[in-house]
Order: C-alpha cells, then sequence, then structure tokens
C-alpha cells in the first residue's frame, strides 16, 4: 500500500503536465482536471495517513525507494521517499488545502482566459511541494525545493502583462537563489563530510560529527530556510510576492511553501540538535521575523500585503519554536498546520473581498462589507480569532504553547514572542475594523456583492478547520504523534503555573483588540492612505517594509552593480582587448595580404610570369655553377 | 640564311606592333605576318610539311577565326584608355626584358653550334618521316588529339549556344491573347488604323477619318499629336485636287456658272 | 643555330609581355598564340639540329592543341562579351570582394 506514495506525486505530476500539453479544447474542463488530480492526491494521502495510523509506533516510517538517481564513483542517490509522521501530516495539509483552494480557484480565476495554465501551474506546484516534504534524500528534497520555488516564480508572475508582478516574480527566484546556495552548499558539505545526502544517514551521522560541522550545516540549512520562508534578512520578496492571484497567495504563500523552511529545520532536528548556535541562530532569526512581521502588518493598507506580513509574522512563530530545539518542534508544525487553516482562509477571504470589490485591494477604500458578503465576513472572522488566538480557536492552542515554550527557553525570548501576539491581535483587528466594520467608504460605481459558492465553499471548509484545529493538540496527540521524528521533549518547570501564563496571554491578546478599537473607532477612518509626512514614525517604517528594500540595495545591490561594472571593464579591457587585439593584428597582416589580390588576371600573369624569370635565373645559377 | 635576317627583323616588328597596335584588327594582322614569316622559316628548315599546316591551319583557320570574332564583338572594341592596374606595365616590362636577357644569354651559354641537319631524316620526303612518326611512335597521342578536338567542338557549342528563356509565343497564342483581352478589355483585336484611311492624304501627319469623317487621334503616333503637327483643314486641298483634274471645258462652264467676269478668263463664251 | 633560338625566345617574351599589357581579351589571346609558335620555331629548329622529326612532330601537335584552345577560348570571350558587352579582361574581376 504504502508503495503506492509515489502517486501522490505522479498524479498533479501528470494532470499539469497534460493540461500544459493538451491544446485550447481543454480550456473548458481543464480546471475540472487540476481540481480533480488535486482531490484525488489528497483522498490518497487520506488511505495512507489512515493506514500510517493503523500501524505501530516502530512501524510508522515508511520509505519507498523508486530508482536510482545519481550513481557516480562513491555519491549514490536513490530516489526515495518517506512517509513518516511529520511528512503524513504535510501531505495531508498540503493536498487538502491545495484541493480546497483548487475549488476557489474555479470561481476566482473563471474570468481568466489562461486558467487552464493557472490550474496546470498549480499542479505542478503540489507535485513540487509533495517532492519535498516526502523526499528521503537532501537531494531529492532539493529537486522539490527549486520545483517549488519555479512553481512560485511562474505563478507570482502569473500576469505577466502586469510589470509589476513580473517584477516581483523576479525578485522572488533571485532573493530565493541566495537561500538555495545555502541548500546547496549544506547538500555539499554533508556529502564531503558523511558521504551520503540521504536523511536518514545524515540523522544518524550528525550526532557523531563535530560541532564545527553542524554548525555550518545548521546555518547553511537555515539560509535556505529564511529564502524560502521570508525570514529576515530575506524577507523582502514576500510582499512583492502578493502581485500573484489571492489564491495563489493563499496556497503557496501563506499555507504551503513559505511553510518549508519550518519544515526543513524540523525535518533536520539531528543537525539542529547538535549544534547549540545554529539553534540560538534560528531563535534569533524567528524572533526578528515575527516582529518585524507584525510592524509591517500594522502599517500597510493594501490587505494582502497587511496578511502577507502577518504571515512572516507568524512564520516566525514557527521558526522560534523550531529553534526551541525537541520542546518547540512539535509545536512549530502544530502552528503550520493551524496556520495553514487560517491564514489560507483569510487569504482567500480577502480574495473574495477583492473579487467583490473589482480587485482593489486598498483596505482604506472597504468598510462596511460585513452587511455585504456575510459568509466572507463570518469566515474571515472565524479566521481572525483563530490567528490572534482567543480560546478554544486553533490559533490560541498553537501560539499559546509556543510563547509557552519560548518563556521555558528563555525570559526575553518569551516576552519578544508575548508582545508579538499583542500587536497580531492589534493588527488583526485593524484589518477586521477597516474592512469588515466601520462605516463604507466605496466608491458608488463599486457594487460589493458576496462571491459565488464555488469560492465560499472553500472558505466555509477552511473557517471550520480555523476553528477546530486546536483537536490536534487533545490528549497531546501531535506531540505524541510525533515524536518518533523529531524526539522527546523535557517538559519545563516554568516560574509561573501554565495557566497563569496563559490568561496573561490572552490578556495581552485582548489588550490588542481594545487597542486597535480605540485607535481606529475614535475618529472617521480617512479615504485615502494619509502622507508619510502625517504618519508616525513607526508606521512609516512599517509601510516602507522596515526599509529592508532600501538596506538591501545598498548593501547588496549597489556594491554588486560596482563589482560588475568593474569586471565588464575588466573584462573589456584586459581580455577583450587581448582577444580582439589579437584578431585585428590579424587582419592586419590579411589587409596587407590582400593587397596583391587585386582580382585582375593579368596582375597574377605578372606574378606567374615573374615566378618564371627567377626560376630561369635559378637554373642558370645551377647550370653556370 | 639570308631569309632568316631578312625575315628576323620583320617578325620582331610585326611581334612588337602586337603589344603596340591600338586596334585589335592590326594586331591580328600583324601576328599574321608573324606566322606567314614563321611559316617561310619553317620551310627553310626542312619541315615543309609544317609550312603548308601553319600557313593553312594558322593563317587560314585560326587567324581567321580571331577575325570572325573581332568583327562579332565589334571592330573597334580597342583597350580602354586608362591603366586599370597601376604599375603593370612598368613591371610586365622590367620582369619581361629581365626574362628575356637572361635566356638568351643562357641559350648562348648552353645551346651546342653542332647541326646534324635534317638531310637522313627526310630521305623520302618530309611527310613521310613525319607520318611514320605520328603512326607509329606518337599514335596514341594522335588518337588523343582527335578525341580533344571532338571535347573541343563540342565546347565551343555549348559555351556560344544562348538558352532560350521565355517560351516562343506562336501565332495561335497570340490570336488567343488578343481575344481574351478583346472579351476582358474590349480592346480592340486587329490592327490600329494607320494613318491617311480614308483621308485625302496618306501621310504620317494626317489622321485617318472614321466614316462619320471624324479624325481618329489613335491613328497619329503621339509624338506627333504631341508636337502639334497634325495636319488639319482639307477644304483648300480639295479645290486645288478638283481644278487640276477638270477639263479645260469644265472649267470654263464652272468659271461662267460662278459668276462672269470676275477673273481674266471669264467672259469669253 | 642560335640565332633561330634566340629569334624565338624573343618571340616568345614579346608574347608574354603582351599578354601582361593588354586588356582586350582577342588581343590578349594573340599574344598566347604568337607565344605557342615561338616555341614551335623553337621544336622546329631543335629538330634540325638533332637530326630527327621528333621535335617537328611535338610542333604538329602544338598546333592542334592550339587550334582546340582557340575554339574554347574564342567561345568564352563570346559568351562573357554577350553577357557583358565587353571584353576587357579586367572587368572579370570579381574574384575581389
Amino acid at each position: 500500500m504504502f508503495d503506492l506514495m509515489w502517486l501522490l506525486i505522479a498524479i498533479p505530476l501528470a494532470s499539469g503536465a497534460l493540461l500544459l500539453i493538451w491544446g485550447k479544447e481543454s480550456d473548458r474542463f481543464g480546471h475540472l482536471i487540476g481540481t480533480a488530480a488535486s482531490a484525488a492526491s489528497f483522498v490518497l494521502g487520506v488511505v495512507l495517513f489512515v493506514r500510517l495510523m493503523g500501524e505501530d509506533a516502530g512501524h510508522r516510517s515508511q520509505a519507498v525507494s523508486l530508482f536510482t538517481w545519481i550513481d557516480t564513483g562513491t555519491f549514490h542517490v536513490e530516489m526515495s521517499f518517506v512517509l513518516d509522521q511529520l511528512s503524513g501530516l504535510f501531505v495531508l495539509l498540503i493536498t487538502g488545502v491545495g484541493t480546497l483552494i483548487h475549488v476557489y480557484s474555479i470561481g476566482y480565476m473563471g474570468h481568466d482566459e489562461r486558467r487552464r495554465r493557472f490550474f496546470a501551474y498549480l499542479n505542478i506546484f503540489v507535485a513540487a511541494m509533495l517532492t519535498l516534504v516526502l523526499a528521503g534524500d537532501y537531494l531529492v528534497l532539493f529537486l522539490g525545493w527549486e520545483g517549488v520555488g519555479l512553481a512560485s516564480y511562474l505563478l507570482i508572475g502569473f500576469w505577466q502583462h502586469k510589470p509589476s508582478a513580473a517584477a516581483a516574480a523576479k525578485k522572488a527566484f533571485v532573493v530565493n537563489r541566495v537561500g538555495d546556495i545555502g541548500m546547496a552548499l549544506a547538500i555539499m558539505l554533508m556529502f564531503a563530510q558523511f558521504g551520503t545526502s540521504a536523511i536518514a544517514a545524515v540523522d544518524a551521522a550528525a550526532p557523531g560529527a563535530g560541532d564545527s560541522v553542524t554548525t555550518a550545516l545548521g546555518l547553511l540549512l537555515l539560509l535556505g530556510a529564511c529564502g524560502k520562508s521570508a525570514q529576515v534578512p530575506l524577507q523582502s520578496w514576500l510582499l512583492d510576492a502578493m502581485e500573484g492571484p489571492t489564491p495563489v497567495s493563499a496556497l503557496i504563500h501563506a499555507a504551503t511553501m513559505v511553510t518549508a523552511g519550518v519544515y526543513l529545520v524540523v525535518r533536520s532536528n539531528a543537525i539542529f540538535d547538535a549544534s547549540e548556535v545554529a539553534r540560538t541562530a534560528v531563535i534569533v532569526v524567528g524572533l526578528v521575523t515575527l516582529l518585524a512581521g507584525a510592524w509591517i502588518g500594522c502599517a500597510k493598507d493594501d490587505i494582502k500585503k497587511a496578511l502577507a506580513g502577518s504571515t512572516m509574522s507568524q512564520i516566525g512563530y514557527m521558526m522560534l519554536a523550531a529553534g526551541l530545539g525537541p520542546a518547540g518542534y512539535a509545536f512549530a508544525v502544530f502552528h503550520l498546520i493551524t496556520h495553514g487553516f487560517f491564514k489560507a482562509n483569510m487569504f482567500l477571504g480577502a480574495g473574495s473581498v477583492m473579487h467583490g470589490m473589482d480587485d482593489d485591494v486598498e483596505m482604506r477604500h472597504y468598510g462596511g462589507l460585513r452587511t455585504m458578503m456575510p459568509i466572507t465576513f463570518a469566515t474571515f472572522g472565524l479566521g481572525y480569532l483563530a490567528i490572534i488566538g482567543v480560546p478554544p480557536f486553533a490559533g490560541f492552542w498553537s501560539k499559546d504553547k509556543i510563547i509557552e515554550a519560548a518563556f521555558g527557553e528563555n525570559l526575553w525570548v518569551g516576552l519578544g514572542a508575548l508582545l508579538g501576539a499583542g500587536v497580531t491581535a492589534f493588527y488583526m483587528t485593524r484589518l477586521m475594523i477597516l474592512t469588515f466594520l466601520s462605516q463604507k467608504r466605496w466608491r458608488d460605481d463599486v457594487h460589493p456583492h458576496e462571491s459565488p459558492r464555488v469560492m465560499t465553499w472553500p472558505l466555509i471548509g477552511l473557517a471550520a478547520l480555523s476553528a477546530v484545529g486546536g483537536i490536534l493538540l487533545l490528549g497531546d496527540w501531535i506531540t505524541e504523534w510525533l515524536e518518533p521524528v523529531v524526539g522527546h521533549a523535557e517538559h519545563h518547570e516554568l516560574a509561573v503555573p501554565a495557566i497563569v501564563l496563559t490568561i496573561i496571554i490572552t490578556a495581552v491578546v485582548l489588550l490588542g483588540v481594545v487597542a486597535a478599537v480605540v485607535f481606529y473607532r475614535r475618529e472617521p477612518i480617512a479615504a485615502e492612505t494619509p502622507a508619510d509626512s502625517s504618519v508616525s514614525i513607526f508606521a512609516r517604517a512599517g509601510r516602507h517594509e522596515l526599509y529592508g528594500n532600501e538596506v538591501n540595495e545598498t548593501l547588496v545591490v549597489r556594491p554588486t552593480r560596482h563589482l560588475t561594472r568593474f569586471l565588464v571593464w575588466l573584462d573589456g579591457m584586459g581580455i577583450d582587448g587581448f582577444v580582439t587585439g589579437l584578431a585585428d593584428r590579424l587582419g592586419d597582416t590579411s589587409q596587407l595580404l590582400r593587397k596583391p589580390q587585386t582580382g585582375y588576371v593579368r596582375s597574377y600573369a605578372l606574378t606567374m610570369f615573374g615566378g618564371v624569370a627567377v626560376v630561369v635565373l635559378c637554373l642558370l645559377a645551377v647550370t653556370l655553377a | 640564311m639570308t631569309t632568316f635576317w631578312l625575315l628576323a627583323p620583320v617578325m620582331v616588328i610585326a611581334a612588337l606592333g602586337l603589344i603596340f597596335a591600338r586596334k585589335a584588327v592590326h594586331a591580328a594582322l600583324a601576328l599574321a605576318v608573324v606566322m606567314i614569316s614563321l611559316a617561310i622559316l619553317y620551310a627553310v628548315q626542312g619541315a615543309p610539311f609544317l609550312f603548308a599546316v601553319q600557313i593553312i591551319v594558322y593563317t587560314g583557320a585560326i587567324m581567321m577565326l580571331f577575325l570572325f570574332v573581332l568583327m562579332l564583338v565589334g571592330v573597334d572594341s580597342s583597350d580602354a584608355v586608362r591603366e586599370t592596374i597601376s604599375g603593370q606595365k612598368l613591371a610586365a616590362t622590367v620582369i619581361g626584358l629581365l626574362f628575356g636577357i637572361t635566356v638568351v644569354l643562357a641559350i648562348g651559354q648552353t645551346v651546342s653550334g653542332a647541326v646534324v641537319g635534317l638531310g637522313d631524316a627526310n630521305e623520302n620526303g618530309n611527310p613521310y618521316g613525319l607520318a611514320e612518326l605520328l603512326f607509329g611512335k606518337y599514335v596514341l597521342a594522335f588518337e588523343f588529339t582527335s578525341a580533344l578536338l571532338i571535347t573541343a567542338a563540342l565546347g565551343a557549342m555549348v559555351l556560344a549556344h544562348a538558352e532560350r528563356l521565355t517560351p516562343r509565343h506562336s501565332q495561335a497564342d497570340i490570336a488567343a491573347r488578343r481575344m481574351r483581352e478583346y472579351a476582358e478589355s474590349g480592346r480592340h483585336p486587329g490592327p490600329q488604323a494607320t494613318p491617311g484611311v480614308f483621308a485625302r492624304h496618306n501621310a504620317v501627319d494626317t489622321p485617318a477619318l472614321l466614316p462619320d469623317g471624324t479624325p481618329l487621334a489613335s491613328s497619329l503616333s503621339p509624338s506627333i499629336v504631341e508636337r502639334g503637327q497634325v495636319r488639319e483643314g482639307f477644304d483648300d486641298d480639295i479645290d486645288k485636287v478638283v481644278e487640276q483634274l477638270e477639263t479645260e471645258e469644265q472649267r470654263d462652264r464652272r468659271a461662267g456658272r460662278d459668276g462672269r467676269g470676275t477673273d481674266g478668263f471669264g467672259g469669253e463664251k | 643555330m642560335n640565332e633561330y633560338i634566340t629569334l624565338s625566345l624573343i618571340l616568345f617574351t614579346i608574347g608574354a609581355v603582351g599578354v601582361l599589357v593588354r586588356r582586350n581579351a582577342i588581343i590578349v589571346f594573340m599574344c598566347i598564340e604568337l607565344m605557342l609558335n615561338a616555341t614551335n620555331l623553337a621544336f622546329v629548329s631543335f629538330s634540325r639540329q638533332h637530326g630527327n622529326l621528333d621535335g617537328q612532330v611535338a610542333a604538329f601537335f602544338v598546333m592542334v592543341v592550339a587550334a582546340a584552345e582557340v575554339v574554347v577560348g574564342l567561345s568564352i570571350i563570346v559568351s562573357i562579351y554577350r553577357a557583358r558587352r565587353t571584353t576587357s579582361v579586367d572587368d572579370a574581376s570579381l574574384l575581389k570582394s
């Protein structure tokens, strides 16, 4: 049965290829094929997962090797896939949320004439993401890693006629390459040190390796994870990536692909467990991103960008949790799953709002939409409650656990995470007020309306999951389920009882909500974004994404450009100068030789006659001598 | 020897004429002089057969061919005045002199003066001796020359033959085209009316007349119309012609009818 | 004996120089004929010097070959003239760029 896991990948991949190859005839039903492929993958995933639950705890890691991919000398790579407790959860998340988003896209992309291509890309993304999580070898994982990068590039730039979308796609691609360098170097280092890149073998070898090796590996993998998961300092591409169609933002840039970095850290837990430095780096990156993302989320007026900031922030939570070691891995995955539910839900909700508002993304042009779009409002509201962590919704359980574990690690880390929770409540409440509550601010020629049912049903499904996602924690199921993969967590005794901390967290969240209400209910909201000069320095920094692009420009782009210019100059003067100089000299010589070649037969005859004269002279000289 | 010393300067001068003659025909004549002189030198040197062949083949056939082509191409097709390649003449002269002086000097050094003479070889007559060699020792080469001559003849035919590029129009084709044009554009299928038809004159400046007496412009050359030289006004001419044709009696009767006493001739009868 | 050979060489040299300085293809051709005739004279003279007829046979073959050459050469000149309306050898200089 588990031998069939390759079908999980093969079905959407075949469907994607089919949709790309099949011509215009498939325009009418291509989206159905794509959705069916994703759904088939989901059904198979569920069956496999149930089978996995039926196995003994010791036999829940099922490996399949399809064929030998690379076999050169001592380097041996199997095209192997592993379905275990961790990847099983991911398969369900990817195919489940993926299928819902496929369904949603049928409606959302209904008027786009390139819908078939869109579904082909989505299918390719699903296949690549499944390759990533099922991989039994880091090189296979890298294959999926690059595959999702490609799909992300294609989908961000799907509306390629917009220069901004094309630029955003390029930016995402380039920034991801920086992370991929880390990933590639890590795999090379693994091979150099362990002679293999198989995940199981690396896991086995990591504890015995030297501290410097594991630290280097951990930092390189973290660099890769930062690129893919939009963590500081490689965060700049995610906000621009919102140029893509909203279902793409929901699936790739909220629910699944951007969490691949977290998956990578959790999957490589053996390496991070062996290196204190690498783990601390993960915590720092996670904490910084958490706060930076929340900050940006507070300042953006573009609904998708605000949500993107929130995504960064939530992935920061996951990274933070993953950096906490065995105590946090399970919670990182747990938060990842619940976040997948409620963030996909909210992105799709945002897409539904945009759909009703003529693709306007400016929140200041919304307001009072709760009556116009009741289903969207209700589902979005559930997502909202989940993300800010109101009990008993999904986000409460996962975030609470992370903050608790953070306090177990370090007081300051815990305080940072707590602050993040409060800010999250603030910016999400702001988003809710601007969009659904408050007074109407849209223009008269806009007619907000509820989206068609094919779009609302996925919303309802995801909203339900956002509401009850916390059930996974029931009886500590998820921690026990993941224990064979991520290791046993030592229980930390906190200075205060857990229930007190929970109350404090909830209080901070409520404080954030109240602050937002006070701030945005007090006075009428301007329909236009206030000028930069009229807002506080904090808001200004947030709007400019904490000057991340400017930092990149100054620290990376400009020096690189100077270096390039120097190299071009060197190339032109030195190398080209030598090569073309050589060619020029040859040309000059040829010019000299060309002169006698007049093309006149008489001058050739003259040469010949001269030659004869010389030969006669020579003969004469020889004879006389 | 006298023959040689008489002919040698003539030949050198004629050969130089080949270089300096402005016109190609003069050059050809100079060459003919050289060739005939050569024939005589052959005869002097015991080669009567070659003497005949030289006259027949070279002077008779080849020089005629040259002249024929010259006429074909244009007799006065002389060299362009300007020298195309700079320094060609000077270099050619220098190298020619160098070569000539060298070989002449070399011959003086190397060729021995002992002359056997052809007395024995021409014992049975020169053609007989030659025939023995040609059909004996050199028979293979002789046969090859026949192949060469056939090839040359075929080659000349191929080279001089001009391929027709467009199909030939037969009379039927032309007639069919005219009728088609008549059907399509109404253009008259027959020949145009020539000047002077039905008119008093048949000169090229007199338009043909239509049955109703109006002139037909298209019967005239456009250049005549353009220059305004179309002849018009026939009335006077008619009178003159009538006058010429009348008998004296008719003229008298007409004069009497027209009004007596109006001119010198009237009123006599 | 030497004077015949000397005459032959002088005629040959004049023919060669003529080939080099004349531009009319027909005259160039005539100069080539002159060179051939000069060699014929040498052949005949050597024939007499050596006392056998082989030299005359060689001269005979030269004449045959010259006849064939003239036929082909003149037809080439005619076809060039038909295509280009010129018989100048310098106009047929398209081998130059």
